[in-house]
């Protein structure tokens, strides 16, 4: 069986795409052969800067032949069906067998499908992979129309057997395949020919080409480390870069260079990032003191010279940059020194955070303020609390955060330190961005805690207000990401609050800080309650009227009035008098909680927590004390996860669909309480004990938010409940009895009902 | 192929190379625009001339001015008024790289013995409505070009499409010859009669302008006469394109363009002066960038832009 070998060399394409891009041609070529009947016994892509490989083996030599059968119409059909169906399955009408069916005798023909020679499906399946090929981002070159990720040169496409190989002919926008490609750029530029992958790979070696990213990156991270080694130093480990760098080169040559002895004390993420950043270079660590001492380079190319010429300009380079570095270093140091870190955010009065919500001095002493009133409920002290906030956002201004800012918040710490700040404040500064990321670390510490929930709950509160919510895939401000920070916040830290009570809070900050207008505005409207409106361009106008009541709507005679959820209506009349719609505060901190249920949602739904079960514990009151809630929706969960617990809920269910229907045809509740003197079978007597200890147990355990505890009790209940239903028809035609067993039911419901709103479950 | 290539010792050398080096390959050696602009890309050989479907091929050096970039000279990588070398060919050749890699070896990086990388870099230009994909070409580990292949600008598609050679000559030549300070870079051959460093030439002009531009250029003139260029540049495209005077089809593509230009170049000088904030920013960008469209679409209405009035007829 032939193997197929395929080459595609373009001009350099991006690291970042390489590996994505050879799988994708993997698979587009390997699906199509199998499509088209070729199947194969294995196959390889690989990815360099300027090729793209596939290696398939043990293709089949042709596609097998087919037979289709295809029932037509009945014999008596319409001449114009039978002609629609020739056409289709492309038969002539003689050769059309018959089939009788229980419905008639209907036309039946064969289809043969004739086997064909790989080559011709290849050069159709490999020449369509080219022209869909899904890049990232492609583009045309010179007078062509065709797309690739950069001008595409030349392509390899051969079939290869024992007996010899063959060239697969196409050619795509005059670009011909053939078996000739080029070595390394610089070291061997010259083409030459290959005649199977085995054979491409091993001339291709001696090109001074590793076609294989994984080879490379062994080459550079062994040579690296080893190079490291001997000097008693480490290489920092850097995945993402390693990757990166094995895809900027075909014949990797590590070279490791020093710092100049002038940069040797700037902080280590300074010159990492540094050298990441703008060189691509891996730190070298020395393990004894912690310090970055060294820089590792990977060049494309040996030289005669051994690289000394290269390490030489980058060491030069690297320089270049240190000194820029090390000039803000020095400046920010000296005026944290100076002047101390508060004044360091000076600048930050004239940087707008966003331009309805003021600058981001005004958001930092919102959240200062703001961290204060956390710090009780996370344990923090309210002082310390405070300074951190007030300083947590001073690097924003430094110089070097200006020109690295991956680094903010990291030289927060190291000014706060300089600046002679407590540790707790310190890392507040570093800290307080986190979580960030899904898996990014959660804080613990206090102060970082309050400040991190401060910091989170003002730009949540802030886009809120003047509704900048995050809509289908746009979420500009990642406003989601904050939502699932402070949830993560709370829960790690097991912060007990009510996130409606603190939305309030921050509605107020908001309006304080921006307004009087705010207030003098809402009292005009309601005087018994300053707080039902915000609004939120903070301007305001005389000229305005009352129109309506919850959602309030105001027409007035100026464009300078914007308010949250305002419903823009076509100008009335010459004045361009508009509508708008005012929503009271108490809709916004309904509608942001209800956001911040949806991402708890999806947040616990990673843990295995269902949407129904959230929902059942959101019915429940607290269900804005996230703590609380998950605790109880995490019991809940292990409850209907046991069998007691899952087949109490169907119990309930049951109950409930009962006392549902009863209740609709009698017209009343069923919640008078049963009594055990009318109790007629043993099962039913039982379920009153049971209930009796049921709720005996839940109440306390409620009580005492032990969910676990009340669930555990809840679900004992199932044998009792199993049993009542088995044995005892509820409908008794004695009323009494009927009725008794209804408000007995209607016990069963209102003590699981106290648990959890149970009749939010699926299934 | 030989281990060392013969150095160039000034500045002005290796500007002297390019320029011969892209004659040899059939450039039409232009001129500097005579207009402040803020790069090479700006030239109306570059912006303008790769629309169409005329062939097209010109090399030139472009003084170019960042404002912001202005460090009264101290700095020793930055300048608010630098040159670019600049290289524009439509249809892009197939051996632009090769013929860029030999213009490296005539000013004197030898590929034998640095390391030559292009690491992927997409050009945009929102004032232009241009982006492209391409690289920066690296020389251990330096950028000293940017390597585009224009696929779109003023919002038209560039079909063929041009590739694009921007040189930062001063870094380049900083490095070639091993100059830690631009202002010590030797200007003209540092043995002849009258040796002028880099410093000689610029640095009392560096002052002056980032003084004028960080301080003193007065921003109620640069506002109006923003809109000043704004409503010129419009009311130049809005001409019939019937001469009554000679006759003749003029669509005054270029006179609009140079408005679009100046638009560009107050913009910056605004920029520079603080006086723009960040949410202003993006509108007057987006008011440039009509320009450049509006100019590009008048452009492609002309004989240079490969308009064929028997086509149209």
């Amino acid at each position: 069986m032939p193997d197929l070998m395929i080459e595609l060399f373009s001009e350099e394409i991006p690291a970042r795409m390489q590996k994505r891009a050879a799988e994708d041609l993997k698979k587009l070529v390997t699906n199509g052969l199998v499509e088209a009947g070729l199947t194969y016994a294995s196959a390889g892509a690989f990815a360099t800067p300027r090729r793209l490989a596939l290696s398939v083996e043990g293709l089949l030599a042709e596609s097998p032949t087919t037979v289709e059968e295809r029932k037509g119409p009945r014999i008596d059909a319409p001449e114009k069906a039978l002609a629609g169906f020739l056409r289709g399955a492309g038969v002539a009408k003689e050769d059309l067998g018959t089939v009788e069916e229980k419905k008639g005798t209907f036309y039946v023909a064969k289809i043969t499908k004739q086997g064909r020679a790989a080559a011709p499906i290849i050069a159709e399946v490999l020449e369509k992979a080219i022209r869909n090929f899904p890049w990232p981002k492609s583009m045309r070159w010179g007078s062509g129309s065709l797309k690739w990720v950069r001008p595409l040169h030349s392509i390899i496409c051969i079939l290869s057997a024992e007996d010899g190989s063959d060239v697969v002919e196409f050619d795509i926008d005059g670009i011909a395949s053939g078996r000739s490609t080029r070595g390394h750029r610089f070291m061997a530029p010259d083409a030459f020919d290959v005649v199977s992958f085995d054979d491409y790979s091993s001339k291709l070696k001696s090109a001074f080409v590793m076609l294989d990213a994984t080879e490379r990156a062994d080459h550079i991270w062994h040579d690296a480390t080893n190079q490291a080694f001997a000097q008693g130093l480490d290489v920092v480990e850097d995945a993402g870069l390693l990757a990166e760098v094995a895809g900027l080169v075909e014949w990797p040559v590590v070279l490791m260079g020093n710092i100049g002895a002038d940069f040797l004390d700037l902080p280590p993420e300074v010159l990492q990032t540094s050298m990441k950043e703008h060189q691509k270079f891996f730190s070298v660590r020395n393990p004894k003191t912690g310090r970055i001492e060294k820089f590792v380079t990977v060049a494309n190319r040996e030289t005669a010279d051994q690289g000394a010429t290269i390490l030489a300009g980058n060491e030069k380079v690297l320089s270049a940059r240190l000194a820029d570095a090390k000039f803000f270093w020095d400046n920010d140091i000296r005026t944290v020194e100076r002047e101390g870190l508060e004044a360091m955010s000076g600048p930050l009065s004239n940087v707008t955070f966003h331009n309805k919500l003021g600058s981001q001095a005004e958001r930092i002493a919102r959240i200062a303020a703001l961290a204060r009133e956390i710090a009780p409920i996370v344990g923090a002290d309210a002082d310390e609390a405070e300074l951190a906030a007030k300083v947590a956002k001073a690097d924003l201004s430094s110089e070097m955060v200006y020109e690295f800012p991956e680094l903010q918040g990291i030289m927060g710490r190291y000014y706060a330190e300089k600046a002679g700040l407590s540790d707790a404040v310190a890392d507040a500064c570093r800290d307080h961005y986190s979580p960030l990321g899904p898996s990014d670390d959660v804080p613990t510490d206090p102060v970082s805690v309050a400040v991190a929930l401060a910091d989170k709950l003002d730009t949540l509160t802030g886009f809120w207000a003047i509704d900048e919510k995050p809509t289908g895939s746009k979420d500009p401000f990642a406003l989601r990401r904050a939502a699932l920070g402070v949830l993560r916040l709370i829960l790690t830290n097991e912060a007990k609050c009510s996130l409606a009570d603190l939305f309030r809070t921050f509605f107020n900050a908001l309006a304080a800080q921006k307004g009087k207008k705010l207030s003098a505005f809402s009292k005009m409207i309601n005087p018994n309650d300053e707080s039902q409106f915000v609004f939120t361009d903070f301007y305001s106008t005389d000229d305005y009227t009352f129109i309506g009541s919850q959602a309030v709507e105001f027409a007035f005679e100026s464009g300078d009035l914007y308010f949250s959820n305002s419903s823009r209506q076509p100008g009335v009349g010459a004045l361009e008098a508009e509508v708008y719609q005012v929503v009271g505060i108490n809709e916004l901190i309904a509608d942001l909680l209800s956001f911040f249920h949806d991402r708890l949602k999806v947040f616990l739904k990673d843990e295995g927590i269902r949407h129904d079960v959230i929902d059942a514990c959101l019915a429940m009151d607290g269900a804005d004390d996230i703590t609380l809630l998950v605790k109880r929706a995490r019991a809940l969960s292990q409850t209907l996860a046991t069998e007691d617990g899952a087949n109490l809920i169907q119990g309930f269910k049951r109950a409930n669909n009962i006392l549902t229907q009863a209740e609709d045809k009698d017209g009343v509740e069923y919640s008078y309480g049963p009594d055990i003197k009318f109790a007629e079978e043993d099962a039913e007597k039982a379920l009153f004990a049971a209930l009796d200890t049921a709720e005996a147990a839940i109440k306390p355990a409620m009580a005492s938010e032990d969910f676990e505890g009340a669930m555990s009790a809840m679900a004992a209940m199932r044998g009792a409940v199993d049993a009542f239903f088995d044995a005892v028809q509820v409908n008794s035609d004695n009323s009494v009895v009927r009725r008794n067993r209804l408000n007995l039911l209607g016990r069963i419901r209102d003590i699981c009902l106290s648990v959890a709103d149970l009749t939010k479950l699926d299934g | 192929m030989s281990q060392t290539v013969d150095k160039p010792r000034s500045f002005q050398e290796i500007i002297l190379r390019l320029q011969a080096y892209w004659a040899t390959k059939g450039c039409a050696v232009l001129q500097p625009y005579d207009m402040e602009v803020g790069a090479g890309t700006f030239h109306p050989a570059t912006t303008l001339r790769s629309l169409g479907t005329n062939p097209w091929a010109a090399a030139y050096v472009q003084p170019s001015r960042r404002p912001t970039d202005g460090r009264y000279g101290e700095n020793p990588n930055r300048l608010q008024h630098y040159y670019q070398y600049q290289v524009v060919i439509k249809p892009s050749p197939k051996d632009l790289q090769e013929l860029y890699l030999g213009s490296l070896k005539a000013i004197g990086i030898d590929a034998e013995l640095h390391d030559i990388r292009f690491v992927e870099d997409d050009w945009e230009s929102p004032t232009l409505g241009a982006w492209g994909l391409g690289w920066e070409v690296w020389c251990d580990g330096m950028e000293v070009s940017q390597f585009t292949y224009f696929q779109q600008v003023g919002g038209h598609d560039c079909t063929p499409v041009s590739g694009e050679l921007t040189y930062g000559l001063e870094r380049l030549a900083m490095y070639i010859l091993s100059v830690d300070h631009v202002m010590d870079m030797p200007f003209n051959d540092p043995s002849s009669p009258t040796p002028l460093t880099y410093g000689d030439v610029f640095k009392q002009t560096e002052e002056e302008y980032a003084r004028h531009n960080f301080d003193a250029a007065n921003t109620d003139k640069l506002l109006k006469n923003f809109e000043e260029a704004e409503a010129e540049c419009h009311a130049l495209l809005s001409v019939p394109a019937d001469d009554p005077k000679t006759g003749k089809r003029i669509i005054m593509a270029h006179p609009a363009y140079d408005q679009c230009i100046k638009a560009s170049h107050i913009f910056n000088l605004l920029d520079a002066r603080g006086v723009i904030s960040v949410t202003e920013r993006q509108a007057y960008i987006g008011r440039v960038r009509t320009l450049a469209k509006a100019c590009a679409d008048a452009f492609v209405q002309t004989k240079a832009g490969g308009y064929l009035p028997e086509a149209a007829e």
